[in-house]
């Protein structure tokens, strides 16, 4: 087998909190406490939780936006997250990102043909201006935009095409692994379903890996081949995505799922609701995490923490009743 | 019986590239203790809608026309007085962000309070009872202590869970929820409609409901209007609805959704994408407002807005090709 194109070893990225007069840290968040997954080319993997779980942080530490506070991030057999600034911007090219919001992610003042070269340039992508042009008219087509636009500014899209050009940028520097964070989240119902068919478009079309980071758990059904559930800056269970949606083996990943209104009322469903609220990553419960809220918690959650152990084939989840009989 | 009733309600905004139809002539009725769910995409005018009935635009730059009767009295021609008498006590409003609805510097109890000091003449140690007693209510633990805390100290859920016990300290006949659980995370979510629900009961009040999210429409509505460019493009009883939709943008729109455990039954095809984008409201749309990205339009369309029809017994669509089935006097 092909060695993978991303491989994420224990990342841990803890925020101090600023706390007296003198700056010294009083505390620390632990948004990322030990996360470890791989991505294989051209796949799709997709984080999902909820707000807070740190899923965008481990998108961010894969693009180094910030150092992290330990572990490993390798791309393509090479380690990242210790490279200096100016080995890291050639390697820059091959992870590119698309955020949630296509209105704050584009610089106003630019016209759409600069956004689009900027990367293009950066990277010697075009060996002369004539390139330079055709690869930016090019990448208008790949994202189902008239060329006719390219002379426009961002404010003269609408919110969906605003995202296909934030796709262009992506799509220009010819990235091996697109991380996608909460990308469709801001779209409407019409729109998102336009995108979410272009991504994976572009998928197929280029051979393109993808972190899909999200928390709509019926999109990311739609898109991924596998899904990493976190809570609290932890991978609670990790499967491909017919065994997770099929048999999820976490307590939290139940009550995600089962969370999700379906559109359709002639389902009647009893919804496995959650007490209370995600507590706070500052201080995290002890134990298993997730033990404040799970329904099935006993007293070893409370004290040992569950490691992410292999139920079945490709299927890894940490919960300490898969040690117990089933029981259902 | 009839609890609300709007005709022909317009909502208006004066911008400098022209008036803005953000509402443009809907009419509906909700019935006592009914839920009714409005929705459509970013910009259909379903919120404003919302806002309207509540006369919370301000005018200028809004104008707002038509009627609005709610037990017989036309809310758009009371003075401000009484519509203040009216505005969470008879009808209630729930909005989108508890995180911008809530005065971050009063406490909870004070802003719970607040309804029923105005309305209900409580002083202020009856006040705080029944404050605690909402809290109580809205499943908020501890609300004897939270009770004196400020919204900064809750987290969202129980944010969400302040305002609703606002908007029902005063038993309303009508609860308006603007998008309620849009900003939530799906478990905190499930939460928050299920308590919306086991209130509504209750309390015994009508909900209007607005929301993007099918989802939650086939969960918790009884009847739902769609919206499209400020007009009404359907109305029918949920089931109904998802069953046989009739309107173009609605069966787009439905076709649009993912659904989940659609990868388990092979069913996990491509999405149905509706081509283009939403008109610009503020030119004047002669036909149909959808006509621009409906497959079946024709000439007819582009002039002719077609009016809302009873396509089928309590079954509304305003297109011109929408099955209509024989309807028995």
């Amino acid at each position: 087998m092909n060695a993978p194109l991303l491989q994420v070893n224990d990342l841990k990225k803890h925020f101090p909190i600023r706390g007296n007069l003198f700056g010294r840290s009083t505390s620390r968040v632990y948004a990322v406490d030990g996360v470890s997954f791989e991505i294989a080319r051209g796949e799709t993997l997709s984080l999902v939780g909820e707000s807070g779980c740190g899923k965008s942080t481990v998108g961010r530490a894969i693009l180094r936006l910030f150092d992290i506070t330990a572990g490993q991030v390798v791309l393509d057999g090479q380690r990242i997250d210790d490279l200096s600034p100016d080995r890291l911007r050639r390697l820059r090219r091959r992870v590119q990102v698309v955020f949630q919001d296509p209105f704050s992610s584009l610089n106003p003042r630019l016209r759409v043909r600069d956004i689009l070269a900027e990367p293009i340039r950066n990277f010697g992508l075009a060996k002369s201006s004539a390139e330079l042009d055709s690869k930016v008219a090019a990448l208008m087509d790949t994202v189902r935009l008239s060329r006719e636009t390219l002379d426009r500014l961002p404010h003269e899209f609408s919110g969906g095409q605003r995202q296909r050009i934030c796709i262009a940028r992506a799509l220009a520097a010819e990235p091996d692994l697109i991380v996608c964070d909460e990308a469709v989240s801001a779209l409407d119902v019409s729109v998102k379903a336009q995108i979410v068919n272009l991504l994976q478009d572009l998928q197929h079309e280029f051979g393109l890996a993808m972190l899909f980071i999200s928390h709509d758990l019926a999109i990311v059904e739609h898109m991924t081949h596998r899904v990493a559930v976190m809570y609290l800056g932890k991978i609670v269970e990790m499967a491909p995505r017919q065994q997770i949606f099929a048999v999820p083996r976490h307590p939290y990943t139940k009550a995600l799922l089962s969370a999700v209104p379906v559109p359709d009322p002639t389902v009647r469903r009893t919804p496995m609701i959650l007490k209370g609220d995600v507590p706070s990553p500052i201080n995290p419960p002890s134990g298993c995490r997730f033990h404040t809220r799970c329904p099935f918690v006993f007293n070893r959650c409370r004290t040992e923490e569950p490691e992410l152990r292999q139920r079945a084939e490709g299927q890894w989840a940490a919960c300490h009743l898969d040690t117990l009989p089933e029981v259902q | 019986m009839r609890l609300l009733e709007v005709e022909n309600l317009q909502a208006q905004f004066r911008t400098p590239e022209g008036i803005n139809r953000a509402v443009d002539g809907v009419s509906f009725h909700v019935d006592e203790g009914e839920t009714l769910a409005i929705v459509g995409e970013s910009g259909c005018g379903k919120s404003v809608t919302a806002m309207s009935l509540m006369r919370l635009i301000p005018e200028p730059p809004g104008k707002i026309a038509g009627s609005v009767r709610f037990r017989g009295r036309d809310l758009l021609q009371l003075s401000d007085r009484e519509m203040r008498a009216i505005r969470g006590n008879d009808i209630s409003m729930v909005f989108q962000e508890p995180m911008t609805s809530l005065n971050p510097v009063l406490t909870v109890g004070r802003q719970i309070g607040e309804t029923l000091r105005l309305h209900q003449g409580l002083d202020k140690e009856a006040a705080e009872a029944r404050a605690i007693e909402m809290l109580t209510l809205v499943g908020i633990p501890e609300p004897a202590r939270r009770v004196r805390e400020y919204p900064h100290q809750l987290s969202g859920g129980m944010r969400q869970r302040v305002m609703i016990a606002i908007s029902l300290a005063c038993s309303p006949r009508l609860l308006i929820a603007d998008e309620p659980t849009t900003a939530l995370d799906v478990t905190i979510q499930a939460q928050i409609l299920q308590l919306m629900l086991d209130l509504k009961q209750r309390v015994g009040a009508a909900v209007i409901l607005i929301t993007h999210d099918l989802g939650v429409v086939a969960e918790v509505a009884e009847r739902v209007m769609v919206m499209y460019a400020g007009r009404k493009v359907e109305e029918a009883p949920v089931a109904e609805l998802f069953r046989n939709p009739r309107h173009p943008y609605t069966q787009g729109l439905l076709g649009a959704v993912p659904r989940l455990g659609s990868s388990l039954t092979g069913a996990a095809r491509r999405l149905a994408e509706i081509p283009g984008q939403v008109p610009n409201l503020k030119r004047r749309i002669p036909g149909c407002a959808f006509a621009g990205r409906c497959s079946l339009a024709t000439d007819l369309c582009r002039e002719v807005a077609p009016g809302l029809e009873e396509k089928s017994p309590r079954h509304f669509a305003a297109c011109h090709f929408a099955r209509k089935d024989a309807i028995a006097a």
